[in-house]
């Protein structure tokens, strides 16, 4: 897995093709959009979908904790897809994730789903984190700079000469970086949509997340229109 | 014999009919009250007979409330068979009420029917489903006499069959007494489709009763004048001949294999009609406003022409068609049986087709199927066991209308035919889905949505669980479709999403018989106008196009194997063979010949296989696997109804241990694990069975949104119960159906031990067809992330890095006018390469 670096108010961020965004100068590991316990929000809502998500996204998480050793993991809201989300947290995974942030301090960035902080886990809630020059928020603010944001759950399609492939991204002007969603049962929000491009006026990239690299096409008229896609559906609904 | 009773013969004999003899067979089997399954042509007065015994027992004895349901696919045939049954029942001043109800019923009027339904109510499956889930069902259909099941052969065997198989039985425990009869078309595998119909799900207890049409159908072949094209699909060559027939004949009605074709192929003949014919065009993803219109024209008699797709294979009778034309092979024998009865409805007459194939080996394939006809051979898949994700929407919907027992509702599901095998493990398993999502995780325990009472019944919790299975009932799961809505003319049809995701303002293309300029998107709407310049595109849709049947596949390899079977052959088809005996050899009638030769600096094989496209996709994906495996560099393949293409990078020596039985082992598991294919299936699956919604027009979510997320669920799932029931679900429908796997387990062990490997120089004739095929898939494994890689480089570099890919096709003899995304449009002189963006779908979903 390489990871590629984009630069943001001066400082060097290296995007990693799992969707994490690390900030080696300060050893700041950043994440959005886990939407833990997102099964079993919708499972009180009458859809049974499967109750795995949380460990399912742990088990991607916990590696990236491992291999870059944070010193603060700043998780970017809507870590929880509900406000009790943190309650529903099955003890085995509670436990797992208390005792992988036991050696780094932990932010929790309020977002939508999740305005209160996590009950019973390590860490501060905060309404948004600055650092440096950055600052990292949920919902990207509509004019600003050096600032990391999750909230639209970014997705691009590549026109390739076998057809469009589709794939979460980092959108990044050199101004911003927009992080993909990182939970399990997380769906996404096409880059080409007025909510998304009107982030990046002048244009952009998106980092299209492979396997183990991370592909990059220019965000205006980088592929073929998908002006459609409305908002993440498991979310809305 | 009995004789027709009062008023109706009477009736009858105003009109100088006399009864059909299958019309008086039902009446006895009526009045013994057997169950029957009638098979006939159509025009033989089926559906009369089948209502006949209804009509005589309530003349006798007229009473309250439901007498007869009938259910047909169609909504229309149903609106068609009320208003000509309501015609004699008002004429004979008979005290019958029939009412129809489908989705289309004003809600009035639906609640008026389940206060006091009439004597024959006429449906659909999805509305039959529907009726059973409401408390008060058990009252409505107490008194039930008789099912009419219309078109049965048309439903056996799917999903929405197995759901009437389950609504069935759930009659038969409502009203043990009511008869079942089944109006079918003549079938290949009578036996298993009396099984369906049965209550019992054993064949004996339906008796059968068969009517031969009068006279053989007769065919003719009909070749372009010009030359004979190798490859293509769509018979645009043919054109001109298609035009000459229409204008000879009173009605025709020219069938096609897919949508686009119909576009084409009318759009060809508007081109030639200087007459100005009434021509007119009739598929699914029209407006079915603009379809009514067109079916009323065509009653009337006011059009010469249709171009119809398999939407207008069923469905309602007009006399008055004398020729019916099959453009493209017909693929199935039954099937273009079927089409053929659609002309001259008169039993004693033949019925007349031309068959106009749009390439050589289409042409071997309409004369197997000819000959197939005359022998009075029908092919078609038997029946495969009902789905699970069905019953799990049954068990809801039974649920919802009272609380049951498991062990009553288990002997009652086992009495459905589909369902004659479900072990009793399956059974509860998919009670377990019902009640809590049968997850090996107890997590959901207070979520559940049914509970067990002390005496064992289970119940609905709440009202929301009936009203969100209402929302999601039926077994119809549509792909993904925006409407096409012309400025200031309303809504002219549907295409689907990813169409549209290829198209830029400004881009046109062919829809409804028009060029549509493409404006913009609206929410879950395409905005268009007329006109617009430049070469227009034309939509596909998934799945459109049939794959050859085993049956037909076997008669065009005994032909080709066999010179002294070519005389029905026209010469340039007979040429083209003694070509390929002279270059290479003859596909061996059970061994399998297979073809390498180098060409464009990679090397080709080429196998001639013959089991349709689904198993030459499904074939192809498990060969370059073990390709890949051995070293051999695979790089992509295609799959046609008769033979599969692989390209390499390598030469591939020992062909042998490619074609072995146990690439059906390690590399078919490899290849389920990450097939798209099953993530389509698992998306299916998944919205029948209720885990997921079902996409509804106008809702905020899209397509495209349902089909990611069911993929993230099926990931998960996959990794964390790879056994749960739905998985088993989609495991067991993509080997039964989609990925045609037994048919390519019969053919590695019939080939084992006789497999023909000949090394050549160049390409040989039989091969040409399959190298300018259209539908080309990559080879798995990485694929994605390579071409995003290639893509990538190539918007950095703007070159033309894709180019060596194109080099493999040799010369396209059917071009069909596709444009591609930008960066295809940026080289927009190369269409050979803008055609993969016509098939590019394919790839990216894997089909």
């Amino acid at each position: 897995m390489s990871a590629a670096p984009v630069h943001v108010a001066g400082e060097r961020l290296m995007l990693d093709p799992a969707g994490v965004l690390h900030w080696p100068a300060r050893r700041l590991l950043c994440v959005a959009d886990l939407h833990f316990e997102k099964g079993s929000a919708f499972a009180a809502r009458g859809r049974l979908l499967p109750p795995y998500d949380t460990r399912e996204t742990l088990a991607r998480l916990i590696p990236l904790l491992r291999r870059y050793r944070p010193r603060r993991v700043v998780f970017l809201g809507d870590s929880f897809h509900d406000a009790h989300g943190a309650t529903r947290l099955p003890p085995a995974e509670r436990a797992v994730l208390a005792h992988a942030l036991a050696d780094c301090e932990a932010v929790w960035i309020a977002g939508n789903h999740d305005p209160a902080a996590p009950a019973g886990l390590p860490g501060q809630a905060v309404e948004d984190w600055e650092e440096g020059p950055l600052t990292f928020r949920h919902v990207p603010a509509a004019r600003a700079t050096g600032e990391i944001a999750g909230h639209l759950h970014p997705k691009a399609t590549a026109p390739t000469r076998a057809g469009g492939i589709s794939r979460p991204c980092f959108v990044s002007d050199g101004r911003r970086v927009l992080m993909p969603a990182f939970g399990a049962f997380t769906g996404g929000l096409d880059v080409t949509d007025a909510a998304i491009a009107s982030l990046f006026p002048r244009g952009g990239r998106a980092f299209l997340l492979g396997s183990e690299r991370l592909y990059a096409f220019p965000l205006a008229g980088h592929g073929a229109p998908r002006r459609h896609a409305p908002e993440p559906a498991l979310r809305t609904s | 014999m009995r004789t027709l009773p009062e008023p109706f013969a009477g009736w009858f004999a105003a009109r100088g009919w006399a009864p059909r003899p299958h019309q008086m067979a039902l009446l006895d089997a009526a009045a013994r009250g057997e169950h029957v399954l009638l098979l006939a042509p159509t025009g033989g007065g089926k559906t009369l007979a089948g209502f006949l015994p209804s009509l005589v027992d309530l003349a006798h004895t007229p009473r309250e409330g439901l007498h007869t349901l009938y259910i047909s696919p169609l909504k229309a045939l149903a609106v068609d068979i009320a208003r000509n049954l309501t015609a004699p029942v008002t004429e004979m001043g008979l005290p019958i009420t029939i009412e129809t109800r489908t989705g289309d019923t004003p809600v009035n009027r639906r609640q008026r029917q389940r206060e006091r339904p009439p004597n024959l109510l006429l449906t659909t499956p999805e509305s039959l489903t529907l009726l059973l889930s409401l408390p008060d069902a058990p009252e409505m259909f107490a008194g039930l006499s008789a099912i009419v099941v219309d078109e049965a052969h048309a439903l056996a065997g799917t999903k929405r069959g197995d759901q009437l198989a389950l609504c069935m039985s759930r009659l038969a425990t409502l009203a043990p007494g009511a008869r079942r009869v089944g109006l079918s078309a003549t079938v290949a595998h009578p036996q298993a489709l009396r099984a369906w119909l049965s209550p019992t799900a054993r064949a004996e207890d339906v008796r059968l009763l068969e009517t031969r049409g009068g006279a053989a159908p007769v065919f003719e072949l009909q070749l372009p004048e010009g030359h004979l094209p190798w490859g293509g699909h769509m018979g645009l060559a043919s054109a001109p001949e298609i035009y000459r027939r229409i204008e000879a004949a009173r009605v025709t009605i020219v069938f096609v294999n897919t949508r686009a074709q119909a576009e084409l192929i009318f759009a060809a003949l508007w081109r030639l009609n200087e007459a100005a014919l009434p021509i007119a065009m009739h598929h699914g993803s029209l407006e079915i406003g603009l379809r009514r219109k067109v079916e009323a024209a065509m009653a009337e008699g006011r059009l010469r022409a249709v171009v119809a797709t398999a939407s207008l294979d069923l469905g309602i009778d007009w006399g008055d068609v004398d020729q019916v034309i099959q453009v493209g092979a017909p693929k199935g024998v039954s099937r273009l049986l079927q089409r053929v009865g659609r002309a001259n409805h008169r039993m004693d007459e033949p019925s007349r087709a031309v068959l106009v194939p749009a390439n050589r080996f289409e042409v071997v394939e309409c004369v197997a199927a000819t000959e197939a006809v005359q022998a009075g051979d029908l092919d078609g898949e038997p029946p495969r066991p009902g789905g699970l994700d069905v019953l799990a929407q049954h068990v809801l919907a039974v649920a919802c209308s009272a609380p049951f027992r498991p062990d009553d509702l288990y002997a009652e599901v086992t009495r459905a035919g589909p369902y004659a095998a479900l072990t009793r493990r399956d059974f509860d398993d998919v009670v377990r889905f019902v009640e809590d999502g049968g997850y090996a995780l107890q997590a959901y325990d207070r979520f559940r949505r049914l509970f067990r009472d002390s005496e064992g019944f289970l119940h609905v919790r709440g009202k929301q669980v009936a009203r969100q299975l209402r929302m999601n009932l039926g077994t119809i799961v549509e792909t993904p479709l925006l409407k096409v809505r012309l400025r200031g003319a309303g809504v002219l049809g549907e295409v689907e999403e990813w169409f549209v995701s290829t198209l830029e303002p400004g881009d046109c293309f062919l829809f409804g018989g028009q060029v549509l300029r493409y404006e913009r998107l609206d929410p879950g709407a395409v905005i268009v106008s007329r006109g617009g310049e430049g070469e227009p595109r034309v939509p596909v849709y998934a799945g459109a196009r049939m794959p050859l049947t085993t049956y037909l596949a076997a008669r065009v390899r005994a032909i080709l194997h066999d010179p002294r079977r070519w005389r029905h052959l026209p010469e340039p088809v007979k040429e083209w063979l003694r070509l390929q005996r002279l270059k290479s050899e003859l596909p061996p009638r059970d061994g399998l010949l297979v073809e390498t030769f180098p060409r464009g600096g990679k090397w080709f094989l080429v196998a001639y296989t013959f089991e349709g496209r689904l198993a030459h996709q499904t074939l192809g994906m498990l060969v370059t696997k073990r390709m890949e495996r051995l070293g051999m560099g695979p790089l992509g393949y295609v799959g046609t109804d008769y033979v599969l293409a692989i390209w390499s990078a390598f030469e591939p020596k020992g062909v042998e241990a490619l074609f072995t039985e146990d690439i059906l082992g390690d590399e078919m598991e490899e290849w389920l694990a990450e097939s798209s294919m099953l993530r389509r299936t698992f998306r299916n699956i998944a919205t029948i069975a209720g885990l997921i919604e079902k996409s509804h027009p106008g809702a905020e979510k899209s397509g495209r949104q349902m089909t990611m997320n069911s993929d993230l669920i099926y990931d998960v799932l996959r990794r964390h119960q790879p056994d749960h029931i739905l998985l088993r679900a989609t495991r067991a429908e993509a080997a039964q159906g989609l990925t045609d796997v037994a048919r390519i387990a019969a053919l590695l062990a019939r080939v084992k031990g006789r497999i023909r490997h000949r090394v050549l120089k160049q390409v040989s004739p039989l091969a040409v067809p399959a190298l300018i095929e259209e539908g080309r898939e990559w080879v798995a494994g990485g694929a994605e992330d390579a071409l995003l890689a290639e893509a990538a480089a190539l918007v950095e570099e703007a070159t033309d890095g894709a180019e060596h890919f194109s080099e493999t096709l040799a010369e396209v003899t059917e071009s069909v006018p596709v444009r591609g995304t930008s960066v295809a449009r940026a080289k927009a002189r190369d269409r050979r390469h803008a055609r993969y963006i016509r098939s590019a779908p394919g790839m990216v979903t894997g089909r």
